[in-house]
């Protein structure tokens, strides 16, 4: 079964709470040679049959309006896998 | 529940002018998830007016005067706070009333204002507390607008205090939005004394251009009556907010 993969990233200039409390934890573990971390979001769309232009610009759409909020997020990827 | 409507302005406290305020309907939604309706729709019932429950999967209004979008955790918070509600049927409603020439008044609190940002109905975002942690206290809150329908009955300035409660609570918009809002006079509430969220320019509520639709994170609903609210200040600071549209909608109706 195709899956349609998008990938949401926080916006590069909103800091990332969330990966600031990694990037934290990191060097406890000693996983030391990573100065930053951002955190971000993959979804998986499976699709029932072939995907077409068609659905893969629903797939796009869908990452615009629900799957990503554009004032904190970025659509970085949108990409079948598994077709 | 009070006998005696909380409000002055704009009818006198006579029989006719309490039938008149109680027949002021405000609508409180209801989401899977939400936890605050039930003090949203007793703060309306405090300050005079008729609470009326909406439920997110109405397709219809009704004939409410005003609507609050309360706290809580509409869907989890999965995907983002406030994200999946927005798409719920009643919300489109909601967001069309608001646009209309009616304008209808719409408070939305803590999750509500959450909504309200995924909306559109109201600019930037809120992302988790810079410190992480969910926090829960009395804030001080400092009324920089009260011309808005929800705080016309508050003094300019005014500084009250209501309970903050919330995880994802950082208000973030760009340079440019912010900019805006300062110099449109929409930044409704600062936080005073300590930012508890990290939120931009100590920004806690804002409001459209028209003024109609005003959100905030902290909770004006827990604060309506006295011995039930913070211990700062009379404890029902946050009563203000929903004499405010009943003032309004009176005043509009009369």
């Amino acid at each position: 079964m195709p899956r349609i993969v998008v990938d949401v990233m926080p916006k590069p200039e909103i800091l990332d709470p969330q990966g600031k409390a990694i990037v934290g934890a990191l060097p406890r573990l000693g996983f030391t040679a990573f100065s930053a971390v951002r955190q971000g979001k993959r979804f998986e769309l499976t699709v029932d049959g072939e995907v077409t232009e068609e659905i893969l610009a629903q797939a796009r759409n869908a990452a615009e309006t629900l799957l990503s909020n554009p004032v904190i997020e970025d659509v970085v990827n949108v990409e079948v896998v598994g077709a | 529940m009070t006998e005696l409507p909380l409000i002055g302005e704009a009818v006198t406290a006579d029989a006719a002018g309490a039938r008149r305020l109680a027949g002021a309907k405000i609508g409180v939604i209801t989401f899977p998830g939400t936890l605050d309706d039930r003090d949203a729709a007793r703060a309306v019932r405090l300050a005079g007016a008729t609470p009326v429950e909406l439920w997110h999967a109405d397709t219809t209004l009704g004939d409410v005067d005003a609507v609050v979008i309360p706290g809580g955790f509409s869907y989890g918070d999965y995907l983002r706070a406030g994200a999946i509600a927005r798409f719920a049927p009643l919300m489109s409603k909601i967001i069309d009333a608001a646009n209309s020439d009616a304008r209808l008044p719409v408070l939305g609190i803590c999750n509500g204002f959450q909504i309200l940002t995924e909306s559109h109905l109201l600019p930037g975002s809120m992302i988790k507390n810079d410190h992480l942690k969910f926090m829960c206290r009395d804030q001080i809150l400092r009324v920089e607008n009260n011309t808005t329908a929800w705080t016309r009955d508050y003094a300019g300035g005014q500084e009250i205090t209501v309970p903050l409660k919330n995880q994802d609570g950082q208000y973030i918009a760009d340079e440019k939005t912010l900019d805006a809002l300062e110099a449109e006079g929409r930044v409704v509430f600062r936080y005073v004394g300590f930012n508890p969220n990290g939120s931009r320019r100590d920004i806690a509520g804002i409001s459209n251009p028209a003024g109609n639709v005003v959100g905030l994170m902290p909770h004006p609903e827990h604060a309506v009556e006295a011995g039930f609210g913070p211990e700062i200040g009379s404890g029902t600071e946050g009563l203000g907010f929903f004499t405010s549209v009943l003032n309004k909608i009176v005043g509009d109706n009369k």
